[in-house]
């Protein structure tokens, strides 16, 4: 654990994890959190306890992760649960999700806000269709790094042909995906072989532990620093003796660098005006870049409110009321055709028809279906849809913040959709 | 551009930060929930830097059920009175007196889970549409799994396997008429980032949390202070001992620790070398494996 002096330094590496059933994604969570000593006693304790009564003959570590009760039960992760630790160099969070079909909606939920995804793969079994899926579901939800973990090497003599075998055939697979940046490592969760310590048995392997990859793969480089984009989340006006005329539009940097004298427009209206400061209850600092929270102000008094967007006027997003995205259907309800919905963009609040069903994507094989328009939980389709008002977008691949939004039931107020903008 | 990098402590106060300013965007009448405890300080300190220079724009609401450490009431009422914003007290001795909860008879006599009756009654009488609380998922097995944003049914529960996906930094708190939200701004904070936020920024604490002397008496090998609110069995020895709290609750089933942690630096040493979870000191938590799941759902905090 990081010590009081060095805690300044850490930054946060969000990562996610998928793979198939029974491939020991929560063992594998459970052996980084016991190896690098973010167990407690009363924890191990607990799960010591329980892994006496079921008989097991060792302490199941799958058990730390396993929270609701269904889950103990049924022995299976059914919603996505997060974990925290820490070593001295970063503070992890993780978002274990579950690998079996009807659950994809939670493992676009966990995966929506990670930089990085472990992908697990059974050394027995190679690439199976869960593989391709998750990779596809990383992929589109531009998760910007992606570690293979080879797992279960003890169940095939830790065998390097094995291994290389398997990564050649990802290797092939992954070229067509949008993420770069991809990691191969080969390990055994429940022996802890290339976890967090290096692997005794497989002494080939030349590359590092997972634990090592997660410590120093490069993250400040994942969010957009170039396109200045800053939703209007809350309108500041303290109308107070000591601040009568104060008016600062808070809201939280999602893309680019804001400083103090900068030019900048508001969309919808497209007025112009300079950055007169920008406010923390720290004091004033000069620059702001995502993700921070802070409060703008502007030279000229100009009418905005939530929902519209702080720019350059050299470099803003598409004002669109026909939108086209990938979208991924998360309601046991089935998309209505033309069905209209509730739809929520950065802070921005409209109403949307789905105009058109492009196609619909088997995510196994990536076949295009342009005939079959009927859309049920876990699909995956590409779509246009038309809002009542304009939305400010980026393309997704550029901007997760801005290319990202959500659709609403207006029956019954469920979140049922996910898009992202193309 | 490697500059353009947050360390951990401030990208979880953007976190937190936008989280409460999209419920005072998104609620017509929410409540920041406030114990005393040092997550509640931490949520409430967010709370005005999201709103700075003006006041925050909702209430605070203490669930209060009677069986305080008098320290933790006196920091609140300062804290309150130097601030100038709205506090709440929602009594659970009126819920008893009421007769809507039945206090608990015997040694392990708590009123924690009273506190749910009375909360819940409160979010009603108030109308309050969103309650905001300090709980981070960190603490509990059940609480790794809650959203941001976690609904409630119009009897105030929890349906843990039918939540709303929560994608992106994109909140929906669009409910019907009686439900209600429970949000958590400090979700994604641990126990150490919240003493190092709090070393940091300089906030201030009740001194529970710090290193004192205390009468105590051991119980089922935790430490509990006396208060006229336990009855303690004949054979408990009832003792100076040199103690802090790691979290404050009800004085009934709070537990404290052997500790000579007198500073932030000394806690976050202590913390870093601990290795017990803090609500292991908790027996509210013991009563069994899906102790806080169960009172969720019901809708407990």
């Amino acid at each position: 654990m990081a010590d009081s002096k060095s805690y300044l330094d850490m930054d946060l590496l969000r990562f996610t994890t998928a793979g198939s059933v029974d491939d020991g994604k929560s063992t594998l969570i459970g052996r980084l959190l016991y190896d690098s000593k973010s167990i407690f006693e009363d924890q191990m304790e607990a799960i010591e306890r329980a892994s006496n009564q079921k008989g097991e003959e060792r302490v199941n570590l799958a058990l730390l992760t396993d929270g609701l009760r269904a889950e103990r039960e049924q022995g299976i992760t059914i919603d996505v649960a997060y974990r925290y630790f820490a070593t001295p160099k970063r503070k992890f969070i993780i978002a274990d999700t579950p690998g079996h079909i009807q659950y994809t909606r939670n493992m676009i939920t966990g995966a929506s806000t990670a930089n990085l995804a472990i992908i697990l793969v059974d050394a027995r079994h190679g690439i199976v269709e869960q593989t391709a899926r998750h990779s596809f579901i990383a992929s589109m939800l531009g998760i910007p790094h992606i570690v293979y973990c080879i797992n279960k090497m003890d169940l095939v003599d830790y065998s390097q042909e094995r291994y290389d075998q398997i990564k050649d055939d990802l290797e092939e697979f992954s070229s067509k995906l949008e993420t770069k940046d991809i990691r191969f490592i080969p390990i055994s969760a429940l022996f802890g072989d290339n976890v967090v310590n290096r692997s005794e048995k497989m002494t080939w392997y030349q590359g590092s532990t997972l634990l090592h990859e997660l410590e120093t793969v490069h993250i400040a480089s994942d969010l957009n620093h170039i396109d200045c984009r800053f939703p209007v989340q809350y309108v500041i006006r303290p109308q107070s003796a000591e601040h009568p005329d104060y008016r600062g539009f808070a809201g939280r940097v999602a893309g680019g660098v804001f400083k103090k004298g900068d030019e900048v427009m508001v969309m919808p209206s497209g007025f112009t005006s300079k950055i007169a400061g920008i406010d923390t209850m720290d004091g004033e600092i000069e620059e702001a870049f995502a993700p921070m929270s802070v409060t703008i102000r502007l030279e000229d008094e100009i009418d905005i409110s939530r929902g519209d967007m702080i720019v350059r006027p050299n470099n803003s997003p598409t004002s669109e009321q026909d939108v086209e995205a990938m979208m991924c259907w998360l309601s046991d309800k089935p998309m209505l055709p033309n069905g209209k919905y509730h739809l929520k963009h950065t802070s921005r609040d409209a109403r949307c028809m789905i105009k058109n069903i492009n196609y619909k994507l088997d995510i196994n094989t990536l076949h295009r279906n342009e005939e079959d328009k009927e859309i049920k939980m876990n699909d995956i389709a590409r779509i246009q849809i038309r809002t009542t008002i304009p939305l400010f977008v980026d393309r997704y691949q550029r901007n997760r913040t801005t290319g990202s939004f959500i659709l609403i039931d207006e029956a019954t107020n469920n979140t049922v959709a996910a898009c992202m903008v193309i | 551009m490697s500059n353009y990098n947050l360390t951990h402590l401030r990208e979880l106060e953007a976190e937190a930060i936008y989280v409460i300013r999209e419920v005072a965007a998104q609620f017509e009448n929410p409540v920041l929930l406030f114990s005393g405890g040092k997550d509640s300080i931490v949520c409430y300190h967010l709370a005005r830097k999201a709103f700075f220079p003006a006041k925050v724009p909702f209430p605070l609401m203490h669930v209060d059920t009677g069986h305080n450490f008098p320290e933790t009431i006196e920091f609140r009422d300062n804290l309150i009175k130097k601030t100038g914003d709205r506090l709440i007290v929602a009594h659970v001795q009126d819920s008893i007196d009421q007769g809507r909860v039945v206090e608990e008879k015997g040694f392990n006599a708590s009123r924690n889970k009273l506190q749910t009756t009375t909360l819940l009654d409160a979010i009603e009488a108030n109308k309050f549409d969103c309650a905001m609380g300090g709980a981070r998922r960190d603490e509990e097995k059940a609480r790794a799994k809650e959203r941001f944003f976690s609904h409630r049914d119009d009897f105030g529960q929890w349906d843990p396997k039918n939540q709303r996906p929560e994608l992106w930094n994109i909140f929906n708190g669009k409910k019907n008429m009686g439900e209600h939200f429970r949000v958590f701004p400090i979700s994604n904070w641990t126990e150490m980032d919240i003493w190092q936020y709090i070393l940091h920024e300089g906030i201030d604490l009740p001194m529970l949390y710090f290193s004192h002397t205390r009468k105590c008496f051991v119980r089922d090998g935790i430490i509990m202070g006396k208060t006229d609110f336990v009855i303690t069995k004949d054979e408990e020895e009832i003792k100076d001992m040199v103690v802090r709290f790691r979290t404050i609750g009800d004085a009934t089933c709070t537990g404290a620790v052997a500790s000579t942690a007198g500073t932030l630096e000394d806690i976050i040493e202590e913390v870093a070398s601990t290795r017990v979870t803090e609500r292991g000191g908790r027996s509210d938590d013991k009563r069994s494996e899906a102790a806080m799941e169960d009172r969720k759902k019901e809708g407990y905090f």
